[in-house]
């Protein structure tokens, strides 16, 4: 079982949400965040001044899946949220010890 | 803190002693003859002066309704300016924390001046008195009723006229504290604008305005200095804007200004508040001619020209350099092109109204980008580069382009000799003393405010929390 963390642009989110359900995962947890990579910032100018703005808006998404679907999921979560221009984020993966459903006790990968 | 409560009582009982004075008897006026009753009529329709004036009795009494009317509505468009127009251009302009001071300045200053104009200010600043100053013969509104002051309007009634002009009075300090936002005392604030009406607008106003003011050269056959300001180019930019100027210098920038980010925090509220006072500029300038008349039309076209001429030049002088106009940038010109059109706005032709509005903006956005980046003083929300620069330019382009083809009140003996010719030069003069004035009452006042209220600003502390939670108990906006 593996956590995928995507920290994606916002506006990509439904493509990926969608790429995912067609695998059959079903649920994930969507934050939005601010961050900032290689892309850096951008400035605002107001009258005279200028402002840089470090932190820029993205949205991240957290899905816990099965080790058999990691490698599909991952590809698709790429592909879906690529525009090939700077800022389009990262993927990171980490092992997950265990998950709990609450409702029903179900564990492992019956509960994610 | 008993004198707080005394205050108010001597005061009502001023005004109750004033009452009988106002309705004192009048002598007794012969019957109007058909001729002059048919004569009050057309002065009425014409914006002059009764023809039964002292001969006869009036059948038309007190105000003429068509010009009260417009009165009526350029006084509430002239509040409408400051609330909510200016505290929402103003209010978007600062950072979250900070919105909430902002308007509560602006409501107070509505509050206080108000009051002020009803004691003494209307009176030291509309009063006959010397060239300096007025006298207290209107002191709480005596003698201020429903007969026009034909000093300044023949169709008017004097009380509408003291009400209108108290809009003036309450904008003025309320432009003033764009330049000093995010970091002043509230009480502070509130003491220098009192001490600040007292020593620098009732002059001011009643040098550039008042009937017997030494500096009103459309009005006053004996004045020294012939200037002419029709808006409040003078009297309401250059006091505030200089000023501004002033106070922000010796208050000093902001904690972290040039390091941390201070973008405004609303931009959407701040182009709400644009528009505001760009409609309300209407009743400032057009109500200016105090009649429902050909120069307030005029005033009403001017206006509108010189805001637009602003309102594109500026973004198109920011499109040319960075490549982006900016909603900002939009805003800054057409406030900039209303504040300077205003001391010409009853004096020029439409043609002139446009140049003034390209010439406003090209000269405020140069103001704020390239003067106040040289120099570095932290005028927050550039009530200087706009007010000042402005007003200081519209007064002195007034004088150039002035013309008796856009009001004939020009043609008067006392000015006509100035106009076309020398008439910019008094503005020049007018203009320097009230600015040198303006600067200078300033830092002496800031000083004394200062004593009074250890310090002008507010601690490093609160001016990091924000002045909204910790000065006024409120938050702008919750989570």
């Amino acid at each position: 079982m593996k956590k995928i963390e995507a920290i994606i642009k916002p506006f990509k989110l439904e493509d990926v949400k969608e790429a995912l359900k067609d695998i059959g995962i079903t649920g994930m947890t969507v934050t939005e965040v601010k961050g900032f990579g290689r892309q850096k910032g951008h400035t605002e100018i107001y009258r005279g001044s200028e402002y840089t703005v470090d932190f820029l808006p993205k949205t991240k998404i957290e899905v816990a899946v099965a080790d058999s679907l990691v490698k599909q999921a991952v590809e698709l979560i790429v592909k879906a949220a690529r525009t090939g221009k700077i800022g389009d984020g990262k993927v990171f993966v980490s092992s997950l010890e265990d998950a709990y459903r609450i409702r029903t006790d179900e564990r492992g990968d019956a509960a994610v | 803190m008993k004198t707080i409560y005394i205050l108010p009582l001597v005061a009502a009982l001023l005004a109750l002693a004033g009452l009988p004075v106002a309705g004192a008897e009048a002598p007794k006026l012969p019957v109007p003859t058909l001729e002059q009753r048919v004569g009050d009529l057309e002065s009425y329709m014409n914006n002059a002066a009764r023809v039964t004036d002292g001969k006869a009795e009036s059948k038309v009494g007190g105000g003429g309704p068509g010009h009260s009317a417009w009165m009526m509505t350029s006084a509430a468009l002239v509040l409408f300016m400051t609330l909510p127009g200016l505290a929402l251009f103003y209010g978007g302009l600062v950072r979250r924390k900070n919105i909430l001071s902002l308007m509560a300045q602006c409501l107070a200053l509505a509050g206080v001046v108000s009051l002020l104009w009803w004691a003494c200010g209307y009176s030291l600043t509309f009063g006959k008195g010397n060239g300096w100053l007025g006298g207290f013969q209107h002191a709480f509104l005596q003698g201020v009723g429903s007969d026009p002051n034909t000093d300044y309007g023949q169709w008017v009634p004097h009380s509408l006229f003291m009400v209108y002009q108290l809009m003036f009075a309450i904008i003025t300090p309320a432009l003033t504290i764009g330049a000093i936002a995010e970091r002043m005392k509230f009480k502070a604030i509130m003491l220098f604008s009192v001490f600040w009406m007292f020593v620098v607008y009732f002059p001011a106003a009643h040098w550039v305005w008042g009937a017997d003011g030494w500096m009103n050269g459309l009005a006053n056959d004996a004045a020294k200095i012939k200037a002419i300001d029709f808006a409040g180019g003078i009297v309401v930019h250059m006091t505030s804007g200089w000023s501004a100027l002033a106070l922000c210098i010796v208050l000093g920038k902001r904690l972290g200004y040039g390091r941390e980010p201070m973008q405004p925090h609303s931009m959407a509220l701040c182009m709400v508040g644009t528009g505001m006072l760009w409609a309300g500029w209407y009743g400032f300038n057009a109500g200016s001619a105090v009649a429902a008349d050909g120069v307030a039309v005029n005033a009403f076209v001017t206006t509108t020209l010189s805001a637009a001429a602003g309102c594109f030049t500026w973004p198109a002088i920011e499109y040319c350099v960075r490549g982006t106009p900016s909603v900002l940038g939009f805003c800054s010109g057409a406030v900039a092109g209303l504040a300077t059109i205003t001391p010409a706005s009853g004096f020029v032709t439409p043609g002139v109204a446009v140049l003034i509005g390209i010439v406003a903006g090209a000269a405020t956005w140069f103001a704020c980008n390239v003067i106040k980046a040289k120099f570095k003083y932290d005028d927050s929300l550039d009530t200087f580069g706009v007010h000042a620069v402005g007003g200081t330019i519209g007064t002195i382009l007034a004088g150039v382009f002035a013309t008796t083809a856009a009001n004939p009140n020009l043609g008067a003996d006392r000015i006509k000799a100035f106009v076309g010719s020398t008439l910019w030069l008094e503005q020049l003069k007018a203009g320097a003393l009230v600015l040198v004035w303006s600067v200078v009452a300033t830092v002496i006042l800031a000083k004394l405010v200062s004593a009074l209220c250890d310090g002008l600003r507010v601690s490093e502390e609160v001016e990091t929390i924000g002045l909204d939670l910790v000065e006024h108990g409120e938050e702008g906006y919750h989570g």
